[in-house]
């Protein structure tokens, strides 16, 4: 079935986070409350304010990708390339016996292949312009892991790149349902950030709001009172989507449905006017048919700055009444991942409905004034039918997106 | 630098090391006639490739060399000899 409000399910996870490689290793991680963020060791973060991040270790991209494609991809593709392997062998999915125009690729970026980049300008100026490497031209492009993704697994349906920072994530999904909605039987969507790199993390402290402090357990305070700003990440997480029917007529497991989906953008600043989160929010329970009092569990943007956190708050109490609904941020324990985190909080929205458990927010202590029912130190027993992800982006992106158990 | 002869085993290395080597290619068996397409090298495998040889070698191919002129191993080689030839003498 397709049309403008056919259901479109989830029926394979592929992740790749700081405290779990792998969709196992990341729900064991996630639900036990362990965190993945600490000083970074990709390169001496000494000379630089911010100093922790949270950073994927024991990835090695030669046991997971042919050599073919090392030299022409950055640590985020291969991260990507890897994580659409997981996803599509979840979803129990063999490309080749598809139709290539029935498969797409829709991801979002943040950054695109920085490490690589900063490499080749190493050598530009080092060494001169023939050193550089003609692998260049395309993979620091933001829309180079959905190209890649492409290319190796033969998927020339509709696809493309959303870049809206860490709302893209959400996006993404939108807009990967979307074309299932509109035909294409299978897009594989979602997204992966990593960018953990001297000219990547530079680029990331112009936004000012990267925390300093040098505690791990410190750092990263979403809804507290000593919010103090965030710490970054590497990874994301891809997703397979299919329309439901299909799905099922393939005997596919169905993980879920992404069933609503909203997106704002913020008043200018200075404007005097108020968030439009609230709106996205609204938008996508009126998507999805959902009452607030359906929704289970909110997993929060979080972004552990004093006045974004609080525009949150005010959001989720308006629509949801004070302290009505479950409240959680697992990127707590993973940094923010830019256009990564949102799919991954669907992924993780998406676990722990099937182990009936909202993962809990690590380090915060929660400011009273916010009033909300936040899941702390360890993860809650809850049956989950019905979950909702915010992500925020820098410049006033607002995404809103529900999700739904599978039957 | 310019003494060197240019042979498959040096062509190899670069390849490897410019672009890797596809699933199911065999690099060591013999290709000196298997055209680059068929080994599975695009033409941005073959652009990089191409820098790599002139960095190494000190010499200058043109631009098409690879894409259109030399589409074999046996052709590069004896194209990359007759530069580094020509830039002894």
């Amino acid at each position: 079935m397709t049309g403008a409000s056919a259901p479109v399910a989830v029926t394979g996870l592929g992740v790749a986070a700081p405290n779990g490689l792998g969709a196992a290793d990341y729900w064991a991680a996630t639900r036990g409350g362990k965190s993945g963020i600490g000083r970074i060791t990709r390169f001496d973060p000494s000379g630089y304010p911010a100093q922790l991040a949270g950073e994927i270790p024991g990835f090695d991209a030669a046991e997971h990708l042919p050599s073919r494609l090392l030299p022409q991809t950055d640590r985020v593709t291969r991260l990507a390339l890897a994580a659409a392997d997981w996803a599509l062998a979840d979803a129990g999915v063999a490309p080749e016996s598809f139709d290539p125009l029935d498969m797409g690729v829709v991801t979002a970026s943040h950054a695109g292949g920085f490490e690589f980049g900063q490499g080749e300008l190493q050598k530009l100026w080092a060494r001169g312009s023939q050193f550089v490497s003609a692998y260049q031209s395309f993979a620091w492009f933001y829309a180079v892991n959905s190209g890649q993704i492409s290319i190796r697994h033969g998927m020339k349906g509709p696809s493309g790149v959303v870049v809206s920072d860490q709302a893209g994530g959400l996006d993404a999904l939108a807009q990967a349902r979307r074309q299932v909605r509109k035909g294409t039987p299978l897009i594989v969507t979602g997204a992966l950030d990593a960018s953990v790199c001297p000219w990547g993390w530079v680029a990331q402290l112009a936004s000012g709001r990267m925390s300093t402090s040098a505690e791990p357990t410190r750092a990263y305070l979403p809804f507290d009172r000593d919010a103090r700003g965030y710490v970054p990440g590497e990874g994301g997480a891809l997703l397979v989507l299919e329309p439901a029917d299909a799905a099922r007529a393939r005997g596919a497991r169905v993980l879920g449905e992404i069933a609503g989906y909203g997106a704002t953008i913020d008043p200018a600043p200075g404007s005097g006017r108020p968030s439009t989160l609230r709106t996205a929010i609204r938008v996508a329970l009126d998507d999805a048919g959902a009452a607030p009092g359906d929704v289970d569990v909110v997993f929060a943007d979080g972004a552990g700055v004093p006045e974004l956190d609080r525009t949150e708050a005010e959001a989720v109490s308006e629509v949801f009444g004070s302290g009505r609904v479950a409240v959680t941020v697992p990127k707590s324990m993973t940094g923010r991942l830019y256009s990564g985190a949102a799919p991954l909080d669907v992924a993780c929205a998406l676990l722990a409905m099937r182990a009936g458990v909202i993962p809990p927010t690590v380090h915060t202590d929660p400011c009273p004034e916010y009033d909300l029912d936040l899941v702390l130190y360890q993860a809650r027993p809850a049956e989950l039918r019905t979950a909702l992800v915010v992500a925020r982006g820098h410049g006033g992106f607002n995404s809103a997106m529900v999700v739904r158990a599978g039957e | 630098m310019t003494d060197k002869e240019f042979t498959l085993d040096d062509l190899r290395r670069i390849l490897l090391q410019a672009a890797g080597a596809d699933e199911g290619t065999d690099l060591g068996a013999d290709i000196l006639d298997t055209s680059f397409d068929l080994l599975g090298y695009e033409s941005l495998a073959l652009l990089e490739t191409g820098a790599c040889i002139e960095r190494e070698y000190g010499i200058s191919l043109d631009d098409d060399t690879l894409t259109t002129d030399a589409l074999t191993p046996r052709a590069l080689i004896k194209t990359v000899n007759e530069r580094l030839a020509a830039a002894r003498s």
